[in-house]
């Protein structure tokens, strides 16, 4: 395990240390991935990724990681702290309490190197599950409203039309550890976002794609995805009240 | 790496640390069920010495009427009553019973699908195996 | 067969077992546990029509349970279409030959062939 030496650097006076261990791993030249030590300097507002770019400017600049927003929007920074996943954007080092933090790549993500993993198959699953509206008319033809819908309506999928597709979700899942054809957590919850969308008539393509033997009867309900979402999704909720509709609980 | 999708694998599917007493629940129930299906099969085999005759019925309930068949027969109830309630718990669950009504999420987005009365669940059914594991203890070494 | 028609089977043979154990072990409360054991009261308990036929619900329901709920978790643990065909195939054949050797039991005992 490789350590590197502290240095100084330009914090209020009522920062505090914490050592960051970092995974390393670049599938081009490395057999298994080796944590790294950076000893950095926090206040009681510092996010995890605030002190990854500090690792990055003060220590080493090949510690790979990938973020946009810096405010849990674009979903890009979910990497596993201290053995969950988050997002280190909106995790806080002083919510963890402790004094060395060890952070990972996502699981069940393949790793690009460090901690910046690949996307593809989220993307893919997403897809797959056809997240749009379906139905035969249009509201982009002249002489026709938009489609109309009362606030009862809309908050039956507002909250799961949060998702900002960060994978914590499905790295959490403990289906998606072993099985990699399962659908996973962020997708089934996508499906119920558009299933319960008064506007969208694909109800029975969307049920078909997932009543599968990878599909949504491999969800448990162990409720992870749930625990772990930064935005209030859900998916646990998605999944059992998408179920209730294949079981006839609802219609 | 220990793969290239780096999947958790089985120590991460069966590790119940992390997320709570629904993890637990979910470890439980797998190991519930497969424990129950082995004394399925083995109860199947073991009532099939009926048909050897009462000097083969009587060798066999010897075998396993011990302090030990005693001790895996309260286990045997405490899955199965565990396996039942958590069983009918997880099912409501799976009909949408229970898990909450879709709202628009406040900070810090405490999930309305781990709720109390789910954990109610949990916690009964556990409740219940050990009470009923120590029924039937009482009732087989009570004899 | 659909996947949500398995699960429902799954489901449903939960449920009917529940009910059918219970009465099952509480045969074995009706007199005292060792007593219900004993060789007579068990043959007793065969030779009964209505509670042969429960018991042979009960081997049919758990074993489709069991079985399908063991497919389940092999399932999940590996992936790969010969894989996932062995595992459904071999858990359907396992459950048959089960039913069957627990029907031979029952039907033996029943009709005295003891």
């Amino acid at each position: 395990m490789a350590q590197v030496s502290s240095i100084s650097n330009e914090q209020s006076p009522t920062a505090k240390s914490v050592t960051l261990k970092i995974s390393r791993y670049n599938p081009e030249h490395d057999e298994s991935s080796q944590f790294m030590e950076f000893p950095v300097k926090y206040d009681q507002l510092s996010t995890f990724l605030e002190a990854i770019l500090d690792v990055k400017k003060h220590f080493d600049h090949s510690v790979a990681v990938r973020y946009s927003c810096r405010q849990a929007t674009c979903g890009s920074c979910g990497m596993i702290i201290n053995g969950k996943p988050r997002l280190a954007c909106f995790t806080k080092i002083s919510e963890l309490d402790s004094n060395v933090i060890t952070v990972e790549p996502m699981n069940n993500f393949p790793v690009i190197r460090d901690l910046a993993v690949k996307f593809e198959k989220l993307f893919d699953t997403h897809q797959k599950i056809k997240p749009y509206l379906i139905r035969d008319d249009t509201e982009l033809v002249s002489d026709e409203k938009e489609f109309l819908q009362t606030p009862e309506e809309v908050e039956q999928y507002i909250q799961f039309a949060n998702c900002i597709k960060c994978g914590l979700c499905n790295s959490a899942c403990p289906t998606m550890a072993t099985d990699s054809s399962f659908v996973g957590p962020q997708a089934l919850a996508q499906a119920y976002r558009y299933v319960a969308d008064s506007r969208d008539k694909g109800k029975d393509s969307r049920l078909k794609i997932i009543d599968d033997s990878h599909g949504i009867w491999r969800c448990h309900f162990a409720g992870s995805c749930s625990q772990v979402c930064p935005k209030g999704v859900d998916p646990a909720m998605g999944i059992q009240l998408l179920r209730g509709y294949m079981l006839g609980f609802r219609s | 790496m220990p793969n290239d999708e780096h999947r958790e694998g089985i120590g991460g599917m069966i590790n119940p640390r992390r997320y709570g007493i629904e993890r637990v629940a979910y470890l439980l129930m797998r190991l519930s069920g497969l424990g129950l299906l082995a004394y399925f099969i083995g109860h199947i085999y073991e009532t099939s010495n009926i048909l050897r005759g009462q000097v083969g019925w009587d060798d066999f309930m010897e075998l396993i009427s011990g302090t030990e068949g005693h001790i895996v027969m309260s286990i045997v109830i405490a899955m199965c009553v565990f396996h039942t309630v958590n069983g009918v718990r997880v099912m409501l669950g799976h009909g949408g019973v229970g898990v909450g009504k879709p709202a628009r999420p406040d900070y810090p987005y405490d999930p309305a699908s781990q709720n109390y009365r789910h954990k109610i669940g949990i916690y009964s059914a556990i409740v219940l195996a050990a009470v009923a594991m120590m029924y039937g203890l009482a009732v087989m070494f009570g004899e | 067969m659909r996947e949500s028609t398995i699960m429902k089977i799954h489901y449903g043979t939960a449920l009917a077992a529940v009910a059918l154990v219970a009465v099952h072990i509480l045969m074995r409360l009706t007199m005292g546990y060792a007593e219900s054991l004993e060789y007579e009261n068990v043959l007793a308990n065969y030779k009964f029509v209505p509670y042969a036929i429960m018991l042979e619900l009960i081997l049919v329901l758990l074993a489709v349970h069991g079985f399908n709920g063991l497919r389940v978790i092999l399932l999940e643990l590996k992936q790969g279409r010969l894989y996932e065909k062995a595992v459904s195939y071999g858990c359907l054949v396992a459950m048959i030959g089960l039913i069957a050797y627990g029907s031979r039991t029952i039907i033996m005992t029943n009709m005295g062939m003891v």
